[in-house]
């Protein structure tokens, strides 16, 4: 019943945030605030009080789990669950969607309500795709959160230059994610017709749908329909168009959202559903697969070495970190698949860091155009130094949880595919570049204007020393992430025995 | 012979053609508006109550058949004509000139398709189609003093007279051949394979429907027609009528064997495809609101000839679902457009910029809007998506895969045009704005309707599964 509590409440409390808006400008945000932090200490608690031990034979792989009949005339049920990878991510969803309340404070100052109720929806539909297990379910809220975040983007988001262009960002972003999204309802139904033509079974459970016997032809097919409405979230690089417009005209807590759990949910995705359900297809896929996460990292590094929006340059910085996911997702190893994890929770922090950071820009100089900051060293009290530090994050600096993420996910493809981990490596130096660019155009160089400007409040120094502090914890004890996904990563790989990947499984056996 | 059981499985139908008689009658007698919309209303009532009573009927009356799939359509036509008498009442009360005949007229259109979706002969298609198509031209026409509404009615019947032409013709030809009009009867007569006279009177019989149905390319009569009429006939014509329609034609494909052969199967898909893909692409620019939810409704139902095309145990069930969520959504949709454009003033509120920042005047009617525009997108939790969730696995379990990409490019371009009219309701107003709603709208029946069929919209989508098992019971019988 708990995991039901996790996505109601959020809905309960956005619907709480738009009736608040009558009784004060504040009441919506301490609403939503209160919302976030009850769902990240109820996972928080789940992780303290769980019991993350590798399943043994015939255990359920499950920490919690809940069903109950939905519609009955398809098999649908209300099928919950959570394992070692969901509680981390709601836990997360939980811990960023606090931080994007907490920076928006003074940025939303119209339709407060309405924006909260918003923010609120999208991140119980978020938390309800990490712990749905029924296909219909996953897909509905898959869908389901893209309503909201649309609404954020256009009515909150930033004016670009010609008039509309938030509102065009955001219906791409809509049109992309909804328009894979029913590839992936096309691929699930297929899926469920050809396990109900061989067993007269009609069912979307996933535990059900993993022993459905796909024909050879059809099977390539399906996974492709799964894996492009995934890649499309991800986003791999030939379907990313959507990604750098809904960040740069997204409010900061769009962005914070988009960047911190939204691109999550696809890896989520493809390591419970995406494989899991079409192992032979995926490991024949691997290769393609691994092409496109490096094509993704070069480019979106190249790209993000020429923006000039601050907002883009980040969201260009996203699209090389999700390759190296996909790359780690795509390898069947162990410790990689781990690696991708570790990499997940601190592309959340570095990112949210650094968007909320340029948000706080934006909200001192009105602009996001690095042509024309420069020299802000000297002239914002505390906040240049932050964005050194999520800078350094970014690029991964040892001690930070992106180099550990990075580190594990090299060191785990390597046994398998060489090549591309010896490409992949080049990524990390145009993270050097792309990194360092940002610093200095903005913190470094002449100074574009006199004068100083407000350092950080309270809340700013809270947010930021916050991340800072989870991205050390995490790069110098990861452990707890590693030991409470150790079961996923385990199972994950198994299903790639007997393809490249099985002798890397032995390797990683023994780094653990 | 008709027999009283006989006449008992008719009451639905005599009891609307009684309340058609009453409000004639009081018209001669007294004109008095509420009082007219009343009595319509009580009579759609009581026939809706009788509805179930007739279900299973140990026997039909000649020329018609009350099987499950005529007991649930007739639910639906009842249901829907209830909503827009409701939105009559509200629409009309400051029209200038005759009020009551609206009524009239509505309840004849009513009766019409209550038999047109019984009808279990060629003959009995025909006048019923007829009683439904003709009261449509008066209501269509019923503002004629507004230019554009009587383009409409006029529009509506002489293409209506050229599609009864070719549907008359196909008749003929399939009579000529068989020597048969009664449909049990056509299906036995009809073993062997089909030859060049009897597709051609299928392939006539399908145009003439598609008339109605507004398939691409028949429908080029729609946009105007939709724009042009007064919010209630649109309403009308979008829901009843269409429905109606789309009924007969799935019973004409699972009675006679003609309208499954291959070829015809082909011909309705390509029809199929360009329906989805015209309607949804002739929506995109468009500024006016009638105009644009007539091509939703043309895309709409250009995915539920998926229904046709299929052709198996699922379809029935499928088109059953789907109209349910239709006419849910559509009645919504519409309902706005009436509400926000009663009382009458010449025109109706159709241009987009009129919706400019209704959330923040109106934020309830703007959500009814909200959430019937994302039903007509098919967004999750609301009933369209279960429509279009059904539509998508027929088409799967068929292994249409053309019919299923189409589904799908359709949706997506439609998510273009659903998004602009939503978004607009939440930008901010313009400095001066020319019509608004009533501030007491949700107190009136009226409004007491449209949000009570939002409510529908979400609970069919979040819990779907008495609907569904309401529809598959009927459909197997």
């Amino acid at each position: 019943m708990i995991l039901v509590w996790l996505i109601v409440i959020p809905f309960l409390g956005g619907l709480l945030c738009w009736y608040a808006d009558r009784l004060g400008e504040q009441m919506p945000r301490w609403i939503a605030l209160a919302t976030m932090l009850f769902v990240l200490v109820i996972s928080l608690w789940l992780w303290v009080t769980g019991d993350f031990a590798l399943p043994q034979g015939g255990q359920s792989q499950w920490l919690l789990e809940w069903r109950t009949d939905w519609i009955p005339r398809f098999g649908i049920e209300i099928h919950l669950a959570m394992d070692g990878l969901s509680l981390i991510l709601v836990a997360l969803t939980g811990f960023l969607g606090a931080l994007a309340v907490l920076c928006s404070w003074h940025e939303i100052g119209h339709r407060i309500g309405f924006f909260h109720l918003n923010l609120l929806w999208i991140l119980g539909g978020v938390v309800g795709v990490f712990l749905a297990l029924d296909l219909f379910l996953f897909f509905l809220f898959w869908e389901m959160m893209l309503v909201p975040m649309y609404f954020l983007i256009a009515l909150w988001g930033h004016s670009g230059s010609a008039g509309q262009t938030r509102i065009r960002a955001a219906t791409r972003f809509f049109i992309y994610t909804q328009a894979s999204g029913l590839l992936m309802l096309v691929a699930i139904l297929a899926l469920v017709f050809i396990h109900f033509g061989n067993t007269g079974q009609l069912s979307f459970s996933y535990d059900v749908l993993r022993q459905a016997e796909v024909p050879e032809a059809v099977a390539p097919w399906l996974m492709l329909g799964f894996f492009v409405a995934f890649a499309v979230k991800l986003p791999v690089v030939p379907f990313h168009g959507w990604l750098p417009d809904a960040h740069a005209q997204a409010p900061t807590a769009g962005s914070v959202d988009l960047a911190g759990i939204l691109l999550k949910t696809a890896a989520y995705g493809m390591l419970r559903f995406g494989l899991p359900l079409f192992p032979a297809e995926s490991s024949a896929f691997a290769p393609v697969a691994m092409t496109l996460g490096l094509v993704s990292i070069i480019y979106g590094a190249v790209l993000a070495c020429g923006q000039q929006d601050i907002k883009r340059l980040i969201a260009y910085t996203s699209i090389s970190h999700m390759g190296f996911v996909l790359i780690a997702i795509y390898s069947g190893s162990e410790l990689a698949i781990q690696g991708a994890v570790v990499l997940m929770v601190a592309h959340a922090f570095s990112s949210a860091g650094l968007f909320i950071l340029s948000g706080q820009l934006y909200e001192r100089i009105h602009t996001r155009d690095m042509r024309i900051m420069g020299g802000l060293w000297g002239r914002i009290p505390a906040l240049p130094g932050f964005t050194l530090f999520f800078v350094a994050a970014s690029l991964g600096m040892p001690a930070t949880a992106n180099f550990v993420g990075e580190f594990m996910i090299l060191f785990g493809t390597f046994p398998s595919a060489p090549v591309v981990v010896v490409i992949a490596c080049s990524g990390l130096v145009l993270a050097a570049i792309y990194s360092l660019i940002l610093m200095q155009r903005v913190h470094f160089g002449p100074e574009y204007r006199n004068g100083i400007l407000a350092g950080p409040d309270w809340r700013e120094y809270f947010m930021m020393l916050t991340l800072l502090a989870l991205v050390l914890l995490v790069g110098l004890y990861p452990q707890p992430i590693l030991d409470t996904t150790a079961g996923l990563a385990s199972l994950t790989a198994e299903l790639f025995a007997g393809a490249p990947g099985d002798q890397l499984t032995k390797l990683s056996g023994e780094v653990r | 012979m008709l027999t009283a059981a006989h006449l008992f499985t008719l009451l639905p139908l005599i009891i609307v053609g009684a309340t058609a008689v009453a409000a004639m009658l009081g018209i001669a007698w007294r004109r008095h508006h509420a009082g007219t919309a009343l009595v319509s209303a009580a009579g759609l009532i009581v026939a809706l109550l009788l509805l179930p009573l007739t279900y299973p009927a140990a026997d039909s009356p000649p020329l018609m058949q009350v099987d499950g799939l005529a007991v649930m359509a007739g639910a639906l036509i009842l249901l829907s004509a209830l909503v827009t008498v409701i939105l009559s009442h509200h629409y009309l009360t400051g029209y200038i000139g005759p009020r009551e005949e609206f009524y009239l007229l509505l309840l004849c259109a009513t009766a019409g398709a209550l038999a047109l979706v019984a009808s279990d002969h060629l003959a009995m298609l025909f006048i019923s189609l007829e009683l439904l198509s003709m009261p449509l031209y008066g209501m269509l026409a019923y503002s004629f003093r507004a230019e554009r509404s009587l383009e409409a009615g006029i529009k509506y019947l002489l293409l209506s007279a050229a599609a009864t032409a070719f549907l008359l013709f196909g008749m003929a030809l399939i009579y000529a051949r068989t020597g048969y009009l009664d449909l049990a009867v056509l299906a036995g007569a009809l073993t062997g394979a089909p030859d060049l006279w009897m597709l051609a009177g299928a392939a006539l019989m399908v145009v003439g429907l598609g008339f109605k149905l507004s398939i691409v390319p028949f429908h080029l009569w729609t946009p105007d027609v939709y724009q042009g009429g007064p919010a209630p006939a649109t309403i009308f014509l979008a829901t009843v009528s269409k429905l109606a329609v789309f009924v007969v034609l799935l019973r004409l494909v699972h009675a006679a064997p003609v309208f499954s052969s291959e070829w015809l199967q082909t011909l309705v898909t390509v029809l199929a495809l360009l329906t989805m893909l015209g309607g949804n692409l002739l929506a995109l620019f468009q500024a006016n609101l009638k105009r644009l939810l007539g091509y939703s409704s043309i895309a709409h139902f250009g995915y539920l000839l998926v229904a046709i095309v299929a052709g198996n145990a699922l379809a029935t069930e499928t088109t059953g679902v789907y109209l349910v969520t239709y006419l849910v959504t559509t009645l919504a949709a519409f309902g706005v457009v009436t509400l926000v454009s009663s009382p009458f003033g010449g025109e109706d509120a159709d241009g987009l910029p009129v919706y400019r920042g209704l959330f923040w005047r109106r934020p309830y009617l703007a959500a009814v809007m909200t959430v019937s525009f994302l039903s007509l997108a098919g967004i999750p939790l609301t009933a369209g998506f279960i429509g279009k969730f059904y539509v998508i696995a027929l088409g799967v379990a068929a292994s249409q895969w053309w019919l299923v990409g189409g589904i799908v490019a359709g949706s997506a371009i439609g998510l273009y045009y659903y998004l602009r009219v939503i978004v607009t309701l939440y930008l901010p107003e313009p400095g001066m704005r020319r019509r608004d709603v009533s501030n007491d709208w949700g107190s009136r029946i009226g409004g007491v309707t449209l949000v009570a069929l939002a409510v529908a919209i979400l609970v069919l989508g979040i819990y779907p599964a008495p609907m569904i098992d309401w529809v598959q019971g009927l459909s197997a019988g």
